[in-house]
């Protein structure tokens, strides 16, 4: 059994917890270790709650796990918020500072407390320390990184701030490795290796730009907003542009335009912002016009949780278009799949000539993780171009594929007007029944006969028993089928990648034989359960549930407990 | 590839207007046409974007690469296109709805955004493909709708100040009764390096027949242009919104600056090294 270490870094917004958690993880990171961290914080940029909550491991696994082996709180304030987010048990051990009350819930979960006098060991460091300084030293003398190490990454951190902080910094960093802990704990094993160090959000964007993306529009919200502060400048380096928008209707727009100018466009958002792009999103695909839309999931409806993630944004992204609108819908499974998902979406986008959305979700999106280089996809030589017009150019014209020959502006004597009117095969305005009925077959043509190729899902295990997830919820299954195997359970993990067109003969296939199946989502309604009910009925076998809202991570034992459950009783 | 000279006529695409016999919209697609023609732009090069609305199906009726899109976003589209592609004419067209009602954020950050477009608001005072409601330039009394039966009771929109106000570097006013000044006003529009607009008083003859009274207050200005921020704003506080000419010029650079060279090796994957 690998070792793990599961950390959280707590205090008020503004104390500096995640640039404490990020400084060690990358620490940790250069030192050849494993482990990601997850951000959790609420709506307030100053004065609400913050926590970085690191898992540290010996294996690439990005499950979020409440369960805390240490504490390191700077303060207390707020702290009541995290209850359901941040267990702590009889084996934690809790470092904290020794002016404060500690929370009557810490002091009954059984945790070993660790008072320290971080005010006085800060103030003695230096007259400009800060208390997170201070703890990225004992946690680097906790988990065995070099100090030097960590004062060069906190130095490089404050580049461009006045030589005093610099300094401060070191010193508090010092003052934290040297202090005289009478504890240990039992670090994972760094297996060493080339990693990458990054978050869903900056996967995806370079995932964006590695398929082709150069025209970015960009409306601000949480939890997108750092995929589009990603381009910003990564887009300079590749010739490619950004336009910041008045808001999320003026976003997909200025993406359409840029589409139809021959750009490879994309924007990201979230749920709300989502809803407002959705009638354009039509647009595109009566236009036949290629889009990518990062929809970064948080808890719904409204506003929510802003902060904070849940999978609640499948129903409107597989059905939130008005009219009959085949389109793409993709999740990215894990941090560094937004990559290879984001990459698909937009080479699927430019191949159907249609909108493709890519689905992630907060904890994805902001989790900072210690990676393998991600997979990027890569077309195919051989992939078909559309189909050239032997005679006219019709820009709609009827093929089998449903894919015509998209001309540019420029492109001499093809000229034509993109049409969110219903149109003939020229695109002209048209309301005949005959051109609707054609057009819309037409459409629907590049999703039916699509075909979803080996990227569709992913499948491991074997047995009768089955959890099928998507996205983020596919650590927990992943997590979950391992434990019941490892009980001698056999056990199949479904998770999908391609969620519309669902890859129906697929997926049937891959639960051909299995006698229990569970959909499993971080949800209220079982909108995945829903979608896979609907597509597969009762074939090859009824399916069951399993969906829980965020913004708790999903438990992979009460998963397998109640596959076995339905297995048993179902 | 440049063509052959081509006369205005060359620049219709032959579809038949969905406009009613009278609509003042037919002297803006002729006067665009001669303004296309005037500049002798190359039609693979010229693009035309709009929303809906009864003007909004302009792009069709022109022969060159055009995108109808949904309702008020044209400018979104437009400037979209125009960033992506700084080689190609982009020209947005649509209705005073379209552009001041739906569609009336844009409006305002495309005037401060200044990106190299142009932009035509055929302002009939009425929405018109809906049949005949009031918009937001329509005059406070008119009781001619049913869904706003005694009149809108609100001020009519000023079109022109509030370009002003957000930025708008060129602003201009046509009239659909004045096919000449129309047509140079749409080739000075066109020619302006960065975001012009031009407001275009076009009569409605269907649910608006008292528009042709226009006729007789319109007014051109004889002067040059202002090009002072402040002047202007005394002009246009003061005019009836009947003077037609090229009202206001200040020179400014249109937004964005040309894109950035793309790096022979971006070195994407350095960020993410730990």
């Amino acid at each position: 059994m690998s070792r793990t270490l599961a950390i959280a870094i707590c205090g008020s917004g503004g104390a500096g917890v995640v640039a404490c958690g990020e400084l060690l993880l990358r620490a940790w990171a250069r030192a050849g270790g494993l482990g990601f961290l997850r951000k959790a914080f609420g709506p307030q940029i100053r004065g609400g709650e913050s926590a970085a909550l690191l898992r540290l491991g010996e294996d690439e696994n990005y499950l979020p796990v409440p369960a805390m082996d240490l504490l390191l709180a700077l303060d207390w304030n707020q702290f009541g918020r995290f209850e359901d987010e941040l267990t702590l048990g009889p084996d934690s051990t809790v470092l904290c500072p020794d002016d404060a009350e500690v929370p009557s819930q810490v002091l009954a979960s059984g945790a070993a407390v660790v008072p320290l006098p971080f005010a006085a060991a800060v103030a003695a460091a230096h007259p400009e320390g800060r208390s997170n300084m201070f703890a990225l030293g004992l946690l680097g003398q906790l988990l065995g990184l070099d100090t030097a190490a960590l004062q060069a990454l906190a130095a490089a951190r404050l580049a461009g701030k006045a030589a005093v902080y610099r300094e401060a910094t070191g010193a508090c960093i010092a003052a934290g490795a040297e202090w005289p802990l009478a504890l240990s704990v039992d670090a994972p094993a760094r297996p060493g290796g080339e990693h990458w160090l990054l978050t869903g959000n900056q996967a995806a964007g370079y995932g964006a730009l590695q398929a082709g993306v150069r025209f970015v529009a960009a409306y601000p919200i949480t939890p997108a907003s750092d995929v589009l502060e990603y381009l910003a400048s990564a887009l300079e380096a590749v010739g490619g542009q950004l336009v910041q928008a008045e808001d999320e209707l003026a976003a997909v727009n200025m993406a359409l335009g840029a589409a139809f100018g021959g750009a490879d466009a994309f924007t990201a958002t979230s749920g709300p912002g989502l809803a407002l792009m959705s009638e354009s999103l039509g647009l595109a695909v009566a236009s036949e016009t290629p889009l990518t839309v990062l929809n970064v999931m948080r808890g719904g409806p409204s506003t929510g949780i802003p902060t904070k993630s849940e999978q609640s944004d499948l129903d409107i992204a597989l059905h939130g278009l008005h009219g009959d609108a085949p389109h793409l819908v993709l999740a990215a499974l894990d941090i560094a799949d937004c990559a290879f998902t984001t990459s698909w979406a937009v080479a699927l986008a430019r191949q159907l000539q249609a909108p493709a959305l890519v689905l992630s979700d907060q904890f994805l999106g902001q989790s900072l993780a210690i990676v393998p280089a991600p997979a990027l996809f890569r077309a195919p030589a051989s992939a078909a171009a559309a189909e050239d017009d032997p005679g006219a150019y019709l820009r709609y014209r009827l093929t089998a594929s449903g894919v015509s020959a998209l001309a540019l502006p420029g492109d001499p004597d093809r000229r034509y007007t993109a049409d969110g009117l219903e149109h003939n095969e020229r695109g002209a305005p048209s309301t005949a029944a005959r051109d609707h009925a054609a057009q819309l077959d037409k459409r629907a043509r590049k999703l039916t006969t699509l075909d979803p190729g080996p990227h569709w899902g992913e499948v491991e295990g074997e047995g009768e028993l089955a959890l099928v997830a998507f996205g983020s919820a596919s650590a927990a299954a992943r997590a979950a089928g391992a434990q019941l195997r490892a009980a001698a359970t056999p056990c199949r993990v479904l998770s999908l990648r391609l969620l519309a067109p669902l890859p129906v003969a697929e997926l049937a296939a891959a639960l051909a034989g299995c006698r229990r199946v569970l959909v499993v989502e971080q949800n209220h309604s079982a909108q995945l359960w829903r979608h896979l009910r609907a597509a597969l009925g009762d074939q090859p076998v009824p399916l069951g549930s399993f969906a829980r809202p965020g913004p708790v991570p999903l438990d992979p034992a009460a998963l397998a407990a109640a596959l076995v459950e339905e297995a048993v009783h179902g | 590839m440049a063509e052959a000279v081509l006369r205005a006529k060359d620049y219709k695409s032959g579809l038949k207007p969905i406009w009613c016999p009278g609509c003042g919209h037919y002297a803006i697609l002729n006067g665009l046409v001669k303004a296309l023609a005037a500049l002798g732009l190359d039609r693979d090069r010229v693009a035309l974007v709009s929303g809906i609305g009864c003007s909004s199906r302009l792009p069709a009726y022109v022969d060159s690469y055009g995108f109808h899109g949904v309702h008020g976003r044209g400018l979104a589209v437009a400037q979209g296109l125009a960033v992506a592609r700084p080689d190609l004419a982009v020209i947005t067209l649509g209705g005073d709805g379209d552009g001041f009602s739906i569609g009336g954020n844009h409006f305002i950050h495309a005037c401060r955004r200044n990106v190299d477009i142009t932009y035509i608001v055929m302002d009939n005072e009425v929405y018109g493909m809906t049949k005949g409601q009031a918009s937001p330039t329509t005059p406070l009394d008119w009781d001619h709708s049913k869904l706003t039966p005694h009149g809108p009771g609100i001020r009519p929109f000023k079109p022109a100040a509030l370009a002003l106000a957000a930025g708008a570097p060129w602003i201009a006013r046509g009239y659909s009764g004045n096919p000449n000044q129309l047509a140079k006003l749409l080739t000075a529009a066109v020619e302006h390096r960065g975001f012009s607009f031009l407001h275009v008083l076009s009569q409605c003859i269907t649910y608006c027949p008292e528009q042709t009274d226009w006729k007789a207050i319109v007014s051109e200005r004889a002067e040059a242009p202002v090009s002072r921020a402040d002047v202007a704003a005394q002009l246009f506080g003061a005019e009836d919104g009947f003077t037609t000419g090229l009202l206001y010029a200040e020179p400014r650079t249109p937004w964005p600056p040309p894109a950035p060279a793309a790096s022979p090796d971006p070195r994407l994957e350095e960020a993410f090294l730990p």
